[in-house]
């Protein structure tokens, strides 16, 4: 019974976190599905996005929701920027170089990071209330975090679906010889692909920065949730990531109610193992090639 | 295509599991100057007035963890260090009798709060940079990781802030421990419990490591030895961020009292967390982290946070206590210390502080009373130690079964509380002869 009652009280919140794990995910995988590369700097810009949160909200004052915008404009720039300086020139070589190349690029932001934050703690004193439903505790926080979450998935979505230059991306993501040769400026759509998923990555460290503290070394544990998500929704597959972040932040909220919460990352990576065995398409499929 | 990908990436996570494993990469590994710190001229610890005859230089390495997780108290832990080294060579150095004056030098690099960094420096400290001495980096773990090297090695290493028991019971003959030992930490807390609610529950969450573990260790029996019941004894892992789950375990198994935490990022977090959750506790003592300077930046989640402390200036040590105990008294006042501190870095100083100032003072102690700098005679003059300090007393346990355990210091319980003008303050509430505050309990809940 107690098992029962630690499993209602912590779902929720693990659906809740889920939902900010998925978005995190969406933007490694949309740099995935579009130009098969794996972003090794994922990590440092969504720690690059929790000192966003930080410093607008405690130098300007700005409320961190209202700082998202700021946030996801300059992850947007950061993002291109990477893309013309690290990784267009290696776009078409053999996959080690643009590994290489985002894992310079990782070094450099900690690197800088390091320097300039050093690796203390930073804690974004910020609360949006919350409440209970019987035992369950909800925190504002986290809820408008899920709720921002969904609505940059939907956002997402209605770019590549309904949108010329999404749906110019899901050609170069296609086929981009024969997209370039319809007249798609192929390199402005893969910097702009680049710039969306660095995007996706700021704004969920934004998200995290409002209730947990991190340092500049955060953002690594939220990259190596995202490969899981990206495994479990499909690598290239950007809504699958959402599922996947939902299915993740469900057993994070399983596990410690049947045991301790140590487990937790030991059955998280021993899924993702079992899935890339059984199901290396992930399970929402991704894009084949 | 698709198989190679998929392999790429298994490969990557496994790479990042590892590398997340071992802190980031230090930009260079240059050594490290140690912060300058000023000295005060009326309050160096130095001793006889001889005149020089010559001048000896020794060097003291150490690791310090200027990244990573153990940064914030490892910094904490060589300003105090620093502070004893510049008051010292200010004064001239070490005397001893033949008028030789011994002055410190110190070499140390950046261990990145990681094992693998502590143990190929201490080799690079003893064997390129000769050192004389050793000081442990900060934290159980870490020191563990040094204290094989310094041991393989026969170089003394003092240790503060590695408070684990277990580094001293396996037959380790040069390590010799400041703090009091992990499996003592939370024992006037509960002392201190038994006097709130005989009939508390406890529940213990501690983070996974050396030290945590070693606490808990000792803790839990004596717990159950005093009647307590212990409902919920879970640990978790350091990197942990999320705390909610571990709180509704809390919550569920009706604990009154949390006792557990591990170091700063961790116990911040917990902190804030239940706060933000209201977790509705009666009583809260988390290791290390309340005890930290930084921990009212947490604001109100701060109020009624208990800690162990080392230290504490409010209860300070004195000469009157050695005298009543019978003790040789060195170094000096608790206030002395606190000013030259507050003077060098402008902030106050905390336990962590206090232990990097006392290993300097304890190695300068041991030369004086061997009067010389040759290792086996400080290792003898270590041993013989039986002194009290601004820190407390310093005692040395020389059976081969705990050989450097440290036997003489006592803890107090702090808690932060708020003074009259609603600002947090860290307050001493246990032992009664000492507190400065009476417990804030139970813990007011959240407005």
């Amino acid at each position: 019974m107690q098992q029962i009652n630690l499993l209602l009280t912590s779902l929720p919140d693990g659906i809740l976190l889920g939902f900010v794990y998925g978005l995190a995910a969406m933007g490694l995988t949309l740099i995935w599905g579009v130009m098969n590369v794996i972003n090794l700097s994922h990590g440092p810009i969504i720690a690059l996005g929790m000192f966003g949160t930080f410093y607008l909200f405690t130098r300007i004052g700005l409320n961190p929701y209202a700082g998202l915008i700021l946030v996801a404009i300059v992850g947007l720039l950061l993002g291109i920027l990477i893309y013309a300086v690290a990784v267009h020139r290696v776009i078409n070589a053999p996959h080690l170089s643009s590994l290489l190349a985002t894992f310079s690029v990782n070094m450099i932001i900690i690197g800088l990071g390091t320097a300039a934050f050093t690796t203390s703690p930073y804690n974004v004193d910020f609360a949006a209330g919350g409440f209970k439903l019987g035992s369950i505790t909800l925190l504002g926080t986290r809820l408008i975090a899920a709720l921002v979450a969904m609505l940059f998935t939907g956002g997402l979505y209605l770019f590549l679906f309904r949108t010329r230059p999404g749906k110019y991306i899901r050609a170069v993501a296609n086929n981009r010889a024969a997209a370039e040769l319809m007249g798609i400026p192929s390199t402005r759509i893969l910097a702009l692909s680049f710039g969306l998923g660095t995007m996706l990555a700021a704004v969920s460290g934004a998200l995290i920065a409002t209730f947990f503290p991190f340092s500049i070394l955060a953002g690594g544990s939220y990259e190596l949730k995202s490969f899981v998500i990206g495994v479990l929704g499909g690598l290239g597959n950007p809504i699958g990531a959402l599922f996947g972040g939902l299915v993740l932040g469900m057993l994070e909220g399983i596990i410690p109610a049947f045991m301790e919460s140590s487990w937790v990352p030991v059955i998280e990576f021993g899924l993702f193992v079992i899935i890339l065995l059984v199901r290396p398409s992930g399970l929402f499929g991704a894009k084949q090639q | 295509m698709k198989r190679s990908l998929s392999s790429i990436v298994t490969l990557l996570v496994l790479l990042g599991v590892i590398l997340s494993s071992c802190a980031p990469a230090a930009p260079t590994e240059a050594p490290v100057a140690p912060e300058p710190t000023e000295a005060l001229a009326g309050e160096q610890p130095a001793s006889t007035d001889a005149p020089a005859k010559a001048e000896e230089n020794i060097t003291v390495g150490f690791t310090s963890s200027l990244t990573g997780a153990q940064e914030v108290s490892s910094k904490r832990q060589v300003a105090g260090f620093n502070l004893w080294m510049d008051q010292v060579n200010e004064a001239g150095g070490i005397k001893l009798s033949d008028g030789t004056a011994v002055k410190i030098a110190a070499q140390t690099y950046d261990d990145e709060s990681a094992k693998e960094r502590v143990q190929e420096l201490y080799t690079r400290l003893i064997t390129e940079d000769n050192a004389d001495f050793l000081i442990s980096p900060y934290s159980s773990g870490l020191a563990a990781a040094a204290s094989i090297i310094a041991e393989q090695n026969g170089k003394i290493m003092i240790t503060a802030g590695a408070a684990e028991d277990d580094a001293y019971k396996t037959g380790n003959t040069s390590l010799f421990q400041l703090y009091t030992p992990g499996s003592q930490y939370l024992l006037s807390t509960v002392d201190m419990l038994k006097t709130l609610e005989p009939e508390a529950k406890v529940a213990i969450v501690h983070e996974n490591d050396k030290f945590s573990t070693s606490v808990v260790e000792g803790l839990k029996p004596y717990l159950e030895s005093h009647g307590f019941e212990v409902v919920l004894e879970e640990g978790y892992a350091s990197e942990t961020t999320d705390f909610g789950r571990v709180i509704n375990k809390i919550v569920e198994s009706g604990a009154t009292v949390l006792l557990g935490g591990g170091h700063y990022p961790d116990g911040s977090t917990f902190a804030r967390q239940l706060y933000e959750r209201q977790a509705g506790l009666k009583f809260v003592s988390l290791l290390v982290a309340p005890a930290d300077s930084k921990f009212p930046e947490l604001g109100d989640a701060a109020l009624g946070i208990s800690t162990s402390s080392q230290w504490e200036l409010a209860a300070t040590h004195t000469k009157e206590e050695a005298d009543a105990l019978g003790k040789p008294w060195f170094g000096p006042t608790g206030e002395e210390f606190a000013a030259a501190y507050e003077e060098a870095t402008g902030e106050k100083p905390t336990y962590h502080v206090a232990g990097g100032y006392m290993t300097g003072l304890v190695l300068q102690k041991a030369i004086e009373d061997s009067d010389s700098i040759d290792p086996e005679k400080v290792k003898a003059a270590l041993e013989a130690m039986d002194i009290f300090t601004f820190y407390g007393g310093v005692k040395f346990d020389t059976s081969p079964e705990a050989h450097g355990l440290q036997v003489g210091h006592q803890m107090v319980v702090a808690q932060w509380q708020k003074d009259d003008a609603g600002e947090l303050v860290r307050k001493v509430i246990w032992p009664a002869d000492v507190a400065n505050a009476d417990p804030l309990y139970p813990i007011p809940a959240p407005e």
